[in-house]
């Protein structure tokens, strides 16, 4: 009898520690569990993708339907490649869709948006979004500012 | 007590040089003696390495639970103090999950382990020593090496690794109870803050790699000191002492040059 509840209480330990490690993977780092059956990629290029990391959110009128899984630099184009992967169930998006890069808040996370065009034809899997905005890059932003109060004093 | 000539000095720092060396060597023996090495155990391995488990793991859940539980309350007030003079209350999970995965946990867990079963370990180990039950085992063709050191062994590499995931979970719940319920951050970017920034790869599973190794190095100090001690009321006093600081020590620094290696490659 004293064996038994020994051994019980040994194995409730046991599945308590696999369990927080399972709480850990899916709720704490959010693994999901088969991901990339019911996903499609798409492509875009940016000028300058300043900020944007892989993991990033893809969003739609603000509701998250995938995320960027890879990001290149294209030899030919000399512009930052970005892979992104959708979710299946948004597959009507048509090809004259614009992908931009914006910030969550002042000092957020960079992610990207996409907004749709009104093209019949729609975007296949391993497609590419020709239609993009790239990051807003604060140095250049205050860089343009100066330059334009310059040019007003000279005159 | 006379002074000591030089010579005299230099020849006590090479004894303990080669103690040192000596010892290391030893307790490196030990473990490849206890851990691979073929002896009679008796009434089956399982049986033992249950009991120790329980011992072990088990009755340190406690203290880890309760720990683990206001580490992560603290953690969450005063990132909450600090993040929301930036106006970004909602990162405090991230803070908290971070922080707990990859520091904290592994080694607060490491830590407490060294001083509540640790050194319950080599105390007993000791004791068993100076009672001379160990050489009585040997006497009846039983190795104690198998018998009383490996399923301890064992039971230490298995608990610390559960326990750290166990301090991670209840640390995190702990941080949101008071992030979320008492201080009042919304529930659903506290919980997407911290979804977005921890990966599986990079922070649970180098945490857990690191609470292994911790487990590995703690489990070897306990046992070899309580093997190793002098088996006198104040030798196990003394063993159950340097069992406690090695450990920590030993945690600490490797501590230090894993999370150089982990997340160094900025």
């Amino acid at each position: 009898m004293q064996n038994r509840t020994l051994e019980i209480g040994v194995g409730l330990f046991l599945l308590a520690g696999l369990l927080a490690l399972l709480l850990l993977a899916l709720r704490v780092s959010g693994l999901t569990v088969g991901a990339g059956q019911d996903t499609y990629k798409l492509y875009a290029n940016f000028d300058n993708l300043a900020g944007l990391t892989v993991r990033a959110k893809v969003t739609m009128a603000g509701v998250g339907i995938g995320k960027v899984t890879a990001i290149d630099l294209d030899r030919d184009t000399f512009t930052g490649r970005v892979t992104m992967e959708l979710e299946k169930r948004v597959d009507n998006l048509p090809v004259d869709s614009t992908a931009s890069i914006l910030t969550a808040g002042l000092l957020g996370e960079k992610y990207i948006g996409i907004s749709v065009g009104g093209d019949e034809a729609l975007l296949k899997d391993g497609g590419t979004i020709h239609d993009t905005q790239s990051s807003l890059v604060l140095e250049d932003l205050i860089g343009k500012f100066l330059i334009n109060s310059v040019n007003k004093e000279s005159k | 007590m006379r002074k000591k000539t030089i010579g005299e000095r230099i020849r006590l720092l090479g004894r303990a040089g080669i103690d040192t060396v000596g010892s290391l060597g030893s307790s490196t023996v030990f473990l490849f003696r206890a851990l691979f090495g073929t002896g009679n155990v008796g009434n089956g391995f399982g049986h033992l390495l249950t009991k120790q488990l329980f011992s072990v793991g088990v009755m340190s859940l406690v203290i880890i639970v309760v720990s683990g539980l206001f580490i992560g309350m603290v953690l969450a007030l005063q990132g909450f103090n600090i993040l929301s003079s930036y106006g970004s209350e909602q990162a405090v999970g991230q803070m908290v999950a971070l922080t707990l995965l990859r520091e904290l946990g592994p080694v607060v867990t490491a830590l407490l382990f060294a001083g509540r079963a640790g050194s319950a370990l080599t105390a007993e180990i000791g004791n068993m020593k100076s009672t001379e039950q160990l050489s009585s085992l040997e006497m009846i063709g039983v190795d104690p090496l198998k018998y009383i050191i490996a399923p301890r062994l064992w039971a230490g590499f298995i608990s610390l690794p559960l326990l750290t995931m166990i301090f991670c979970v209840v640390g995190i719940w702990g941080g949101a109870m008071v992030a979320v319920d008492w201080l009042g951050v919304y529930q659903g970017s506290f919980w997407a803050n911290m979804q977005n920034s921890v990966s599986f790869e990079k922070d649970v599973l180098n945490g857990l790699i690191k609470s292994v190794v911790f487990a590995f190095v703690v489990t070897w100090i306990a046992v070899f000191q309580g093997y190793d001690c002098e088996p006198t009321s104040e030798g196990i006093s003394r063993a159950t002492t340097k069992t406690v600081v090695y450990a920590s020590l030993a945690v600490l620094g490797l501590d230090f040059i894993l999370t150089a290696l982990m997340f160094g490659d900025f």
